[in-house]
C-alpha cells in the first residue's frame, strides 16, 4: 500500500439523508423519511467494510448518498486521495467529475441496471468515450480485457444482456464498474439476486480483484453469513444510525448491541451443531418518517430502560472492549455480552 | 422413502411424478421422476437453485399448475379425511379438488402482496377461506379470523381485521397468509419459499409461529427453500432438487452430515457458514445450470461435476445407501465412502 496515502480512503462525518415527503395544493415540503440520520464512519484503504441492516435502514441510501447518486442534506463526505482531503458534498458537478472515476457501485440487480436494447458494448462506449479511452479498436480493447478480467470472453461485448444469466450479469456489472480503474466500489448487495453456486464465483471474482487492483469495498447486504467471510469491518444499521461497528471476528465473537445480537440469532446456520436459541423480536422496524425518541431500537429492546427512551446514546468505544469497536448503547457496560445467546 | 414404515401418518405421496411444460413446440421437463413421502408432524424441505423443479412440484400437488404444463406420468396420493384421493387423477377445477384446495392442503406463497387483493380487507379474505371450508355462522367465522390473527402474533387483531393489505407491513402480511392457510387446520401445508421476501428478524418470527403449529395440530409442512441455513434449523427430511430431479433425499443429518451427492456436497461448500470466521474456505460450483430445453444427456449435473466420467452419460437410478437416504450418482461411493 502507498505511504503516503491517509489511511481512511473516506470518510463521513454527521452524513443525513432525508427524503422529502411533499403534500397538500402547493406540493410543500410537510415531512421527511429520515433514511440516513447522522452517520460518522471513515473507512480505510484497502478493506472490506461490510454495511448490513434490515430492509429500510438506510444501507442503500447511505451506498448512494457517498456517490452523491442520492442528495445527502447535511454532513460531510470526506474523499482523500494524494490531491488531499476534499468533501464531495461541496463540489460541482464538473469538479465532482474526476472524483466519479475513483467511486463506483454495483448494483444488486443486473437485470434492471443494463439496458435491453443495446448490445453490451454500445452500452458501456459512451463512458468509454466520456473517459478517453481513444478509438473504437482500442476501447473495444478495452472491454475485451475487462471482460476476461470478470471470467468471461472478450467476443460477448457484442451480445444483448438477455443472453446473459443472472450470474454473468452481475459480472458485467463488475466489469461496469472496473471501466474507470476506480479505488473505492460500493458493492450494494451484489450477490443477493444470485443462486447459491454462483454466489460463490461471483464472491471469489471481488476478492481475487480486490488484491489485483488494491481496491476498497464498501459491501452492503442484509445476508450476515456472507459479510462474516467477506468482510474486514462490519457496521450495523438500524433506521438511518450505525448501532455498532467492529471487526468482522469482534461483531460475531463479542457482540454487544442488543440489536446486533437478535440479528446474528435469526440467521438460518446451515450447521447441525450449532444451533443456537433464537432470540425473536417483537413487532416491525419503526417508521423512518417519525423514529421513536432515544435510542431508535428501544421499543423491541429486552433491555430498555427510561434513559434509552429519552437520550439518544452515541456511538462510542466502551471499556472493556476493543477501542476500535464502537458501539451505540447506553447499557452496554452492564450487559456486555450477556444477551448473546 | 422408507416404504417398510407405518403408512398411517403419511399424508401425501409422490410417486413418479412428471410434470412437463409444454412451449413453442418444444417440452420442458420440469419434474422428472420425482418421488417422496410426508408424513405427519414432520417437514420435508426441498432445496434446490432456481429453475430446479421445486416449485412446480408444489404445484403439481395444489393442481395449480399453469395451462401449458400437464403431468404426464406418476401418482399424487393424498390421505385425506374421508380416505386416500390421487390428485393427480382429480379435475383441476373439479369440486373434489376444491375442496381440497385451501383445506385440508394449504399453500403460502413467497410473495405475500401477489397473493393478498388489494381492494378486500385481509379479514374478509381469510373468512372466505372459513365460509367455503366450513359450515359455522358467520360471527363464529369473524371471531375464528380475530382469534387467528392474534395466534400469528398480530397486534390488535380486532382492528386489524378491517384493515386492507396496504395497511400490513410485509411480515404482517405474510403472517395474515399463514393465518388463512392455517384457518381450517390443513392436513398438509406447501409453503414456497415463504420468508425469502422478508428480514432475518421477521424471518424467526414466521419460523416460530410455523413450529408451533406444526407441534400443535401435527400439520405435515412441505417447505421448498434455496437456503441451506433454513434446511438444517427447520427440516426433518431433506430432497435437493437438481433440474426435475431429486439428486439425494435423506434426514436431514444424513444429508446434511454425509452429503452423497455430488451437488449437494459442492452446494455446501460453496456457501458461507456463520460461526467459521474469515479462513473459511468456499468452492463455487463451476459453469451454470444448463438450459432445460437443452440438456445435458445422462447425469444433468455431470458436466458441472468433479466425479464425472464415462458412466454419468447415463442417467443413474436412485438408491438406497441407508434405509431413509437415497442418492442419484453412479459414484456416490466416491463421494462419501461407507463408514
Amino acid at each position: 500500500m502507498n505511504d503516503q496515502l491517509p489511511e481512511n480512503i473516506l470518510e463521513l462525518r454527521g452524513l443525513k439523508t432525508h427524503y422529502p415527503i411533499r403534500g397538500g395544493v402547493f406540493r410543500r415540503t410537510v415531512d421527511s423519511i429520515k433514511a440516513v440520520d447522522g452517520v460518522d464512519l471513515s473507512v480505510r484503504r484497502g478493506e472490506v467494510l461490510g454495511l448490513v441492516g434490515e430492509s429500510g435502514c438506510g444501507k442503500s441510501t447511505l451506498g448512494k448518498s457517498i456517490l452523491r447518486l442520492a442528495l445527502s442534506t447535511a454532513g460531510e463526505i470526506v474523499f482523500s486521495s494524494e490531491n488531499g482531503e476534499v468533501d464531495l458534498r461541496q463540489l460541482t458537478r464538473a469538479e465532482l467529475f474526476p472524483y466519479r472515476r475513483r467511486l463506483q457501485i454495483i448494483f444488486q440487480d443486473p437485470h434492471s441496471s443494463l439496458n435491453p436494447a443495446f448490445t453490451i458494448f454500445t452500452a458501456f462506449d459512451d463512458v468509454l468515450k466520456r473517459y478517453g479511452y481513444g478509438d473504437k479498436e482500442a476501447r473495444r480493447a478495452v472491454l475485451g480485457d475487462l471482460f476476461e478480467a470478470v471470467n468471461m470472453p472478450r467476443h460477448y461485448i457484442d451480445r444483448y444482456p438477455h443472453e446473459f444469466s443472472g450470474g454473468q450479469r452481475q459480472r458485467i456489472g463488475i466489469a461496469r464498474a472496473l471501466a474507470v480503474d476506480p479505488e473505492l466500489i460500493v458493492c450494494d448487495e451484489p450477490v443477493s439476486a444470485l443462486d447459491a453456486s454462483i454466489q460463490a464465483q461471483v464472491l471469489k471474482l471481488l476478492q481475487n480483484l480486490r488484491q489485483e487492483r488494491n481496491l476498497t469495498y464498501i459491501f452492503i447486504t442484509h445476508d450476515l453469513s456472507v459479510t462474516e467471510y467477506f468482510c474486514d469491518r462490519i457496521a450495523v444499521m438500524y433506521l438511518g444510525k450505525i448501532v455498532e461497528i467492529a471487526k468482522s471476528e469482534e461483531i460475531f465473537g463479542t457482540t454487544l448491541h442488543p440489536y446486533t445480537q437478535a440479528l446474528i440469532s435469526a440467521i438460518p446456520v446451515a450447521d447441525l451443531d450449532r444451533k443456537s436459541k433464537r432470540i425473536v423480536l417483537e413487532g416491525d422496524v419503526p417508521s423512518p418518517v417519525s423514529p421513536p425518541s432515544g435510542c431508535a431500537f428501544h421499543p423491541r429492546c429486552r433491555f430498555a430502560t427510561d434513559i434509552c427512551r429519552q437520550q439518544t446514546p452515541k456511538l462510542q468505544p466502551s471499556k472493556d472492549y476493543p477501542k476500535d469497536h464502537l458501539v451505540a448503547c447506553h447499557r452496554v457496560e452492564e450487559l456486555g455480552v450477556l444477551g448473546h445467546a | 422413502m422408507g416404504t417398510a414404515q407405518s403408512e398411517a401418518d403419511v399424508v401425501v405421496s409422490v410417486e413418479g411424478l412428471r410434470t412437463y411444460f409444454y412451449n413453442d413446440n418444444r417440452c420442458n421437463k420440469a419434474v422428472d421422476d420425482v418421488s417422496f413421502e410426508i408424513r405427519s408432524g414432520k417437514t420435508l424441505c426441498v432445496v434446490g437453485e432456481s429453475g430446479c423443479g421445486k416449485s412446480v412440484t408444489a404445484s403439481s400437488i395444489m393442481q395449480l399448475l399453469p395451462r401449458l404444463a400437464r403431468i404426464e406420468e406418476g401418482s399424487i396420493t393424498f390421505n385425506a379425511q374421508s380416505g386416500a384421493l390421487r390428485i393427480d387423477k382429480l379435475d383441476r377445477n373439479g369440486r373434489a379438488m376444491r375442496n381440497i384446495r385451501g383445506g385440508e392442503i394449504a399453500m403460502i406463497f413467497q410473495d405475500p402482496m401477489k397473493s393478498l387483493n388489494p381492494v378486500y380487507t385481509v379479514g374478509f379474505q381469510i373468512a372466505e377461506n372459513l365460509k367455503y371450508h366450513t359450515r359455522l355462522a358467520s360471527r363464529a367465522i369473524r371471531e375464528l379470523t380475530i382469534e387467528m390473527l392474534g395466534k400469528m402474533g398480530i397486534p390488535l387483531p380486532e382492528k386489524r381485521v378491517d384493515q386492507y393489505p396496504h395497511e400490513f407491513s410485509g411480515g404482517m402480511r405474510q403472517r395474515a397468509m399463514i393465518a388463512m392457510a392455517m384457518a381450517c387446520n390443513p392436513r398438509l401445508l406447501i409453503a414456497d419459499e415463504p420468508t425469502t421476501a422478508l428480514d432475518v428478524t421477521i424471518q424467526a418470527q414466521i419460523f416460530e409461529t410455523m413450529l408451533k403449529l406444526k407441534a400443535e395440530h401435527g400439520t405435515a409442512i412441505m417447505l421448498i427453500t434455496h437456503d441451506m441455513g433454513v434446511v438444517a434449523e427447520l427440516a426433518d427430511e431433506v430432497a435437493v432438487m437438481y433440474m426435475g430431479k431429486i439428486v439425494e433425499g435423506g434426514t436431514v443429518e444424513e444429508v446434511l452430515r454425509t452429503p452423497r451427492h455430488p451437488y449437494t456436497k459442492a452446494l455446501l461448500a460453496s456457501i458461507p457458514v456463520l460461526g467459521r470466521g474469515r479462513n473459511q474456505q468456499i468452492e463455487p460450483i463451476r459453469g451454470s445450470t444448463p438450459d432445460p430445453y437443452d440438456r445435458p444427456v445422462g447425469c444433468q449435473f455431470a458436466p458441472r461435476c468433479d466425479y464425472a466420467g464415462e458412466k454419468c452419460a447415463v442417467m443413474p437410478d436412485e438408491e438406497y445407501v441407508s434405509f431413509t437416504h437415497r442418492v442419484r450418482c453412479w459414484k456416490h461411493q466416491e463421494v462419501a465412502p461407507d463408514e
